[in-house]
């Protein structure tokens, strides 16, 4: 899968990096849910660590669209209160 | 993906679609969409030029402070050789508050530098998209049927409409970054306006009573004291073997005033 970390670029990642990542996207919409800026944070910054250091990142001139975006690293708590709801960034 | 990345990639491919069901001629949609690209790239141009606008001028702020913090410190140090405490400690209070400004637009200047790297980044990765895409399109016109191009082209197009979407929502945090910067910018500029880091000699006429109120706000009686002290010390050195007495005069006599 393609996954986009906003603002800084495309990784590709196998399925079960991907499992893992959804693992986390959950944490993540359990601690926003929660209103534990704390949780959150830590468990964002996990998200986006696994993904920069088990994905491969695309060329820049390879044209594919992404299945996953990811928000910006800098995403603050309150940003992140409108993508980490429901499924989180991946379904399931 | 209901959130802002949700959003995003749904405007994306809208977009993409809407301008594909529109193209008559897949060759003409092609060209089109790559001068739209070339546009973007120059809109980005503009937006880093104006981040490094704005951290220039904050570094302009900063190096003026500098001056002052310079000066007020010369001020405070020959006021206090000419015994008026009280001048000095006006004169260190105001070094302290250019101080924490400066600081602190020095901090900014640091979060505006990142910002910019990350943008050059962004646009460099943009340019190579936006080449290969000019590539692939020739290979697109050459080989393929028309119905095959527009697959060709929508796969394409949504490559580089993500990386412009995302460059985009880079752009737009840097904006938003800059404006907060422009306006507490401005507040230090008001403040300098207002002569609240003038050298005490320029002290005099109309404007003391904005001066009294804004040092009064200050909270930095121990910091102050903390200098003067260490600036009596430092003066005292010099002249205090014979008069190292002179200083407890006061001592059990009549310290009533």
């Amino acid at each position: 899968m393609i996954v986009r970390i906003m603002t800084e670029g495309q990784f590709k990642l196998a399925d079960d990096d991907i499992e893992r990542i959804n693992e986390l996207d959950n944490v993540c919409v359990a601690a926003v849910d929660g209103g534990d800026r704390e949780g959150f944070k830590v468990a964002f910054a996990q998200l986006l660590d696994m993904v920069r250091e088990h994905g491969t990142p695309i060329a820049d001139d390879d044209l594919v669209g992404s299945d996953v975006l990811v928000p910006p690293p800098d995403t603050s708590f309150e940003e992140a209160a409108a993508d980490f709801t429901g499924d989180g960034l991946i379904p399931g | 993906m209901a959130g802002l990345a949700g959003r995003m990639s749904t405007t994306i491919k809208a977009k993409v679609s809407s301008f594909l069901d529109r193209a008559e001629d897949p060759q003409e949609t092609l060209d089109y969409s790559y001068q739209r690209q070339l546009e973007s790239l120059q809109n980005v141009k503009k937006g880093i030029a104006d981040v490094v606008t704005s951290k220039k001028r904050l570094q302009m702020q900063a190096e003026r402070l500098e001056q002052s913090v310079v000066k007020l410190d010369g001020q405070a140090r020959a006021a206090l050789n000419a015994g008026n405490e009280e001048l000095a400690r006006t004169a260190l209070e105001r070094k302290q508050l250019a101080q924490n400004e400066m600081q602190s637009l020095d901090g900014q200047v640091g979060e505006l530098e990142e910002q910019q790297q990350k943008l050059t980044d962004n646009e460099k990765k943009l340019r190579q998209k936006i080449e290969a895409f000019k590539t692939k399109k020739e290979v697109i016109k050459a080989q393929y049927s028309a119905a095959e191009a527009q697959v060709k082209i929508s796969e394409a197009a949504t490559g580089v409409g993500e990386e412009m979407a995302d460059i985009g929502l880079a752009m737009q945090r840097a904006e938003d970054k800059t404006e907060q910067m422009k306006a507490r910018a401005g507040a230090v500029e008001e403040l300098e306006a207002s002569g609240t880091f003038d050298d005490l000699t320029q002290i005099g006429g109309g404007g003391g009573d904005d001066i009294d109120r804004q040092l009064a706000e200050l909270s930095t009686g121990q910091g102050v004291d903390d200098e003067l002290a260490k600036m009596r010390a430092e003066l005292g050195s010099g002249s205090a073997e014979g008069e190292g007495e002179s200083k407890q005069l006061g001592k059990g006599e009549g310290s009533s005033t």
